[in-house]
């Protein structure tokens, strides 16, 4: 594997008094894309939250470029880092959405715009430029004034993955994408996807899109009850699961 | 016996109507404004704060909302200056006493409307590294704002109804002048028949304006 970009280690979470993540391991490698596949309830989304500090972990460690993301120091020193540090972190961290999660009272290209004026310091031209390369590499280079209550889901979801992109992340989450898209709008932003994994972004992919998955994962990690129960080439382990739970898994999926 | 209505005196003392309604509007304007203010800080210190901030903006705007505006008035104009040992303007304790007022029933507005404001927008603007503080002015605010317009527009038509209270205290503004014609002529229907129509106009008026920015700030919805 190529050098680590990520490396989950001994992850552990829990809301209240119920464990979502005991204790996962992942290593993701520059330029990787790692498919997280699971039930749903089994803290595939929490995982990814952990990630880019939306969630504060309770134990193990999140290092992402070397850096531990939700907490400074080690040992006895560790503490819980402040918003300023972690909004800093999150910003080389992309994130898209289940529900697109588009500001609502901005259009296209002032979504995309925003975090390039506020947080990379763009100038309005600039971050205008860069802003409407990235609508037109999603094929949106017609609705950069729409807002998203004019857009279609797949055109506000590939908006959102502009709105991540453009920030020239280091990598890139994306949580069920499609999930709550029409069947016909789901190639469209799969096909953006597919290409920035052949340009090299680095990503963890949560997805129930086995095709995709198989295409452009270079490793698929099933979770089940908040720990990676399987790992491997995707070919070889959506065609040939190993634990019995990834089979009843993948069986249930192709009933429907 | 029968009332002649009459309203040749009115012309006379007009003046005292249009002055009144002036000070009346700009009254409603600097205690919205102040109001808008302190319940904006007021709803973001109790949303974001601890149990002892959440504790005295509850205090304040309990307070506010149970005692009746009129004594309200009477305590900022009487009972502060002779309790502090200073003095001021009829005119400025109305302004505070409305600003108060507003600012407590505006809390509750924008704190709902902070409330309402989605949790995945939230952590959109979080995932692409804004800060706190821009987090509230970039995305909290105006997405509140647009949530919050249209239950704003009552609060706003009340409190400027409500500035007729500070005739009490002799400020000259519209009900203070219509009161002032009235005892100087004995025309008490016609004055009332006047002022009343002028309070309306002007409610529908700030109605109208802020359906204006409704319209402005609301991107249109999808067909
Ligand atoms: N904010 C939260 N508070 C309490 N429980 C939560 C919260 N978020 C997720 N959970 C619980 O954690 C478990 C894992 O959820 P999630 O990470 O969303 O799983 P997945 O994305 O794999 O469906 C679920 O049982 C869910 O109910
Ligand atoms: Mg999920």
């Amino acid at each position: 594997m190529a050098e680590a970009l990520v490396s989950i280690r001994n992850l552990k979470k829990s809301f209240g008094r119920t464990r979502v993540l005991d204790g996962v391991d992942i290593d993701v490698g520059k330029g990787e894309a790692v498919v997280l596949i699971g039930a749903s309830g089994s803290g595939k989304t929490t995982l990814l939250r952990c990630v880019n500090a939306l969630e504060r972990y309770d134990d193990g460690s999140i290092r992402v470029d070397g850096v531990e993301v939700g907490f400074r120091g080690e040992g006895a020193e560790r503490r819980p880092r402040g918003e300023r540090e972690l909004s800093a972190i999150r910003a080389d961290i992309g994130m898209v959405f289940q529900l697109f999660n588009l500001f609502p009272h901005l259009n296209a290209r002032e979504n995309v715009m925003l975090g390039l004026q506020k947080v990379r310091g763009l100038t309005k031209a600039e971050a205008r430029e860069r802003a409407d390369h990235w609508l037109a590499q999603v094929g949106l280079a017609d609705r950069a004034e729409n807002y998203p209550s004019e857009l279609s889901g797949g055109q506000q979801q590939r908006v959102g993955i502009a709105r991540a992109v453009a920030m020239e992340p280091k990598l890139l989450l994306l949580d069920e994408i499609t999930s709550a898209l029409d069947p016909e709008l789901v190639g469209e932003v799969l096909a953006v996807v597919r290409r920035l994994a052949a340009d090299g972004m680095t990503m963890i992919v949560v997805t129930h899109e086995m095709i995709f998955a198989r295409d452009v994962g270079t490793r698929v990690v099933f979770m089940d009850g908040g720990v990676k129960v399987e790992e491997g080439a995707p070919r070889d382990l959506l065609v040939n699961p190993r634990s019995e739970r990834l089979k009843a898994f993948l069986s249930r999926l192709e009933m429907h | 016996m029968q009332y002649h209505l009459n309203f040749n005196f009115i012309w006379r003392y007009s003046e005292k109507l249009w002055s009144g309604l002036l000070l009346s509007i700009e009254l409603a304007l600097v205690s919205i404004l102040i109001g808008c203010l302190i319940g904006f800080a007021l709803a973001v210190a109790y949303n974001g704060g601890g149990r002892l901030t959440r504790w005295l903006v509850a205090a304040y705007v309990e307070f506010i909302r149970n005692v009746p505006l009129l004594l309200l008035v009477y305590l900022v104009f009487y009972g502060i200056p002779s309790a502090g040992g200073f003095a001021y303007g009829a005119t400025e304790s109305f302004v505070v006493t409305l600003s108060l007022y507003a600012g407590a029933h505006l809390v509750e507005v924008f704190r709902a409307g902070l409330d309402a404001v989605p949790k995945g927008v939230v952590d959109a603007g979080k995932a692409i590294g804004l800060t706190p503080w821009q987090r509230l002015a970039h995305v909290r605010f105006p997405v509140m704002l647009r949530i919050v317009l249209p239950a704003l527009s009552n609060t706003f038509i009340s409190l400027f109804k409500d500035t007729s209270l500070a005739s009490v205290i002799a400020v000259p503004e519209l009900t203070y002048g219509a009161n002032w014609i009235k005892t100087n002529t004995f025309r008490a229907v016609e004055v009332w028949i006047v002022t009343a129509p002028m309070y309306l106009i002007t409610g529908w008026a700030i109605l109208a304006a802020l359906r204006g920015l409704e319209r402005a700030l609301i991107p249109r919805r999808r067909a």
